[in-house]
Formats: C-alpha cells, structure tokens, sequence
C-alpha cells in the first residue's frame, strides 16, 4: 500500500499530463479544421483535372505521348512515404510505417530506394538497409508550395533521367476525423487514361489551342503536382485528425485515473483516520483503567 | 445557357449558368456561347468576362490554367481567380518587384527558377493592369 503523500504526487502528475493532453487535443482540433477544410476544397480542383486528362486522352486521337506516360522495365523503384513529424498521434505513424514495411518486403534492398517525407519515417528507416534518397521534414504541418515543388522537381527529375522506373506513394487518405485510408499509389508513370475505341462519328471533335502536344505537356506538370499538394494535405488532415483523436482518448484515460486515485486516497485517509482515532480511544482507555 | 464552373486548387470559386464567356486563350481572347464546339485550351493571365444567366457582367482576373467546354459544360482549372474589385494592388505591386529582382539575378543566393519568376511576373503585371483600369 503506497503512503498517501505518494498517492497524492501521483494524482498531481497525473492532473498536469491530463492538462497536457487536453492542450494538445484543442490545438490539433483547431488545426484540424484548417487542414481539413483544406483537404476537401482542394479535391475538386483534383478531380476536374482528372477529368479533363481523361477527355484529353479520349479526344486526342493517334498516338499521345508524354515522359511522365512512359512505362518501362522496372529496375528501381522509389517508395515515398509520407509520416508525420511529431508523434503523440495515436498509431498514426506506426500503421503508415507497418504498411510501408510490409510493401518493401517484397523486394531487395538494391531494388528499391526511399524518399521520407516527415521526421517519423526517417526515423525508423535511417537504421533499416533501403536507401534514403531524400527527407523533407519540418514544415510544421502545414502546406508549403515551395517545398511541395521541391518535392515534385526531385521526383520527376529522378523519373526522367531513369534513375528510377516507378514512383509509389504511401500516404493516409483522409476520410473522416477518425478514418483515414493508407493508400499506395503509383504516381509515375502515370497510367495513360484509356483511350476509349473510336466510334466514327461519336467521338467528340475536340478543339485544341495550342496544340495536343502543349496542352499536355501543360496539363501534366500541373497534374503531378496536383497530386502532390492533395497527398500532403490528405496527410496533414489525417494526422491533426489522429492527434485528436488520441489525446482525446488519454485525456480520458487520465480521468479515470485520478477517479482511481482519489478513491485508493480516500480510502488510505479513511483508514488512518480510524486508527488514529483507535490509538485515541484505547489510550484514553488504558489512563481511565 | 450554359454552366460554368471555375476551380482553382483552394476552392471552388464559380458554379453556375451563364450566357457567354470571354477567356484569355493562349493564343489569344475567346469568347463562348451556347452550344460551342468541344475544345480544350491553356490560359494565360488575362481578364476572364462572365455574363450570367441573368445578363450581368462579372470581371475577374485569371491567372492562366485551363479551359474545357463540352457538352454545354464549360470548366475552367485556374491557378488563381478573383473579381477585379477584390485584387490586392499592393501585394501585386510588391510582387512585380520580387520577380523582376529575382529576374536581375539579384537573389543569386537562393534557387531561382527564371521561367517561374518570368510566370509570376506576368501575373502581377495582370492583376496590377485589371485593377487600375477599374480604377478610371
């Protein structure tokens, strides 16, 4: 049985990381709102786009041809894993990494090489034999173009000089407060949209100003970076999302610890109490006899 | 008649049904009646004129993305939008300055990236030259 000085430390270290948590669990909320609505109002951007790549590839009759399209034998591939880089968000990361893990299993070491984006995921990988070909981190859990940019300039540049055949992405894709979906894309080569058999005379008779050619090669730097910036936002939103989530649960937890702690406090007080009160009444006892 | 969506990456700006249209093509201003031909084109900065269902003009300034008009659906993918009475004349100002340092090569420092400075200074010089002729 602990002395009631150590109960009562105890239910005081408790109370300060329930203050903590709580914190914590109000200032994910609030970013939460930010990085959630962004999340939601970015997808139709995305959405649009993919739709008209699709419309594009079913309008432009002949052969469309684009780098970002090729598909070739596959000797390297690139993983980019996006983790947070701040824990304290429930199994958040945990998951993300046991999929990645899981993935990278089905190949050697030399056939495949990382790029990490957040400080969790490098953390883990650093001492695992797949090669870090890069990490961004630090950026606050908010959306930076520059950095997005960044991102897609060294990942397309790494495509196109063929120093990788195939770019997969694993990331959460935010789809409430508590759920978000890992999910592992390709995101080069991009699948070419079908090119749907051409009916004569239903096909639709597109205009194209400029030409097919620069009208892909627009659309296609802007595609890949589209989907950059949407992965990333997925991500900040299911982490605030996950940190809420988990502090909100610790905060409980932490609740019910000081009910139990103050229960075993009372109890230990009552208990001293009655023994003093005992050493009391038999003393006096004991001076009568 | 016809619907019209504008879609920049932070939000849905514009859904609606509108007459006619006049965007900045890349190879110059088109306009977009009823029941246009299927065509898909790049943007580039420019005034983009909407007159809606009820004939009433709005004037906003785009700042280049993409055109698709099929079927009587028009969507347009804009890297940014606004009406002309919301530009922000003084961070325009700033940024034409930004970009033509940056052309200059005065921040040989830091990466700079002279066709994404000469982009965004076309944008600025856009907003800067919408929002003034307002203005008179």
């Amino acid at each position: 049985m602990p002395t009631l000085q150590e109960i009562k430390s105890r239910i005081r270290s408790v109370k300060s990381t329930r203050q903590i948590t709580k914190a914590m669990e109000m200032v994910a909320a609030a970013k939460l709102r930010r990085a959630q609505a962004g999340a939601t109002q970015a997808r139709p951007y995305a959405n649009s786009m993919s739709a008209m790549l699709k419309s594009l590839a079913e309008a432009s009759t002949g052969d469309i041809s684009h780098p970002y399209f090729e598909e070739r034998e596959i000797k390297k591939r690139t993983l980019v894993l996006v983790t947070s880089d701040k824990g304290l968000c429930g199994s958040f990361n945990t998951n993300l990494i046991r999929k990645a893990q899981h993935w990278l299993d089905q190949f050697s070491p030399s056939e495949v090489d990382l790029v990490l984006i957040g400080r969790r995921g490098a953390d883990y990988f650093r001492r695992r034999e797949f090669q870090i070909v890069a990490n961004y981190h630090d950026w606050g859990g908010q959306l930076n173009y520059t950095t997005a940019r960044q991102i897609v300039a060294f990942l397309t540049g790494r495509f196109m000089a063929k120093e990788t055949d195939s770019i997969h992405l694993i990331y959460p894709r935010f789809v409430s407060i508590s759920v978000s979906k890992i999910t592992n894309d390709t995101y080069l080569p991009i699948k070419k949209p079908a090119q749907e058999s051409v009916q004569a005379g239903s096909a639709k008779q597109y205009i194209f100003e400029p030409g097919p050619k620069e009208i892909y090669s627009e659309l296609m730097s802007s595609y890949v970076l589209t989907t950059m910036v949407t992965v990333l936002l997925d991500s900040f939103a299911s982490e605030h999302g996950s940190r809420m989530i988990a502090m909100g649960a610790a905060t409980k937890n932490a609740g019910e610890l000081i009910d139990n702690l103050s229960l075993t406090y009372n109890k230990a007080r009552q208990t001293k109490i009655t023994t003093e009160l005992l050493e009391i009444v038999s003393g006096a006892e004991a001076l009568k006899a | 008649m016809y619907r019209l969506k504008i879609v920049t990456p932070v939000k849905v700006f514009y859904d609606d049904e509108v007459n006619s249209i006049t965007a900045p093509g890349k190879l110059g201003y088109l306009g977009a009646l009823t029941g246009h031909a299927p065509i898909i084109t790049t943007l580039q900065p420019g005034l983009l004129t909407v007159r809606n269902h009820l004939d009433t003009i709005s004037e906003m300034a785009v700042s280049g993305g993409f055109l698709e008009i099929s079927n009587n659906v028009a969507t347009i993918l804009a890297d940014s939008v606004e009406y002309l009475s919301e530009i922000d004349l003084e961070r325009a100002q700033a940024a034409i300055k930004r970009s033509r340092d940056r052309i200059k090569g005065l921040y040989t420092n830091e990466e700079t990236d002279q066709d994404r400075s000469a982009k965004s200074l076309a944008r600025a010089l856009n907003r800067v030259n919408l929002a003034s002729r307002l203005k008179n």
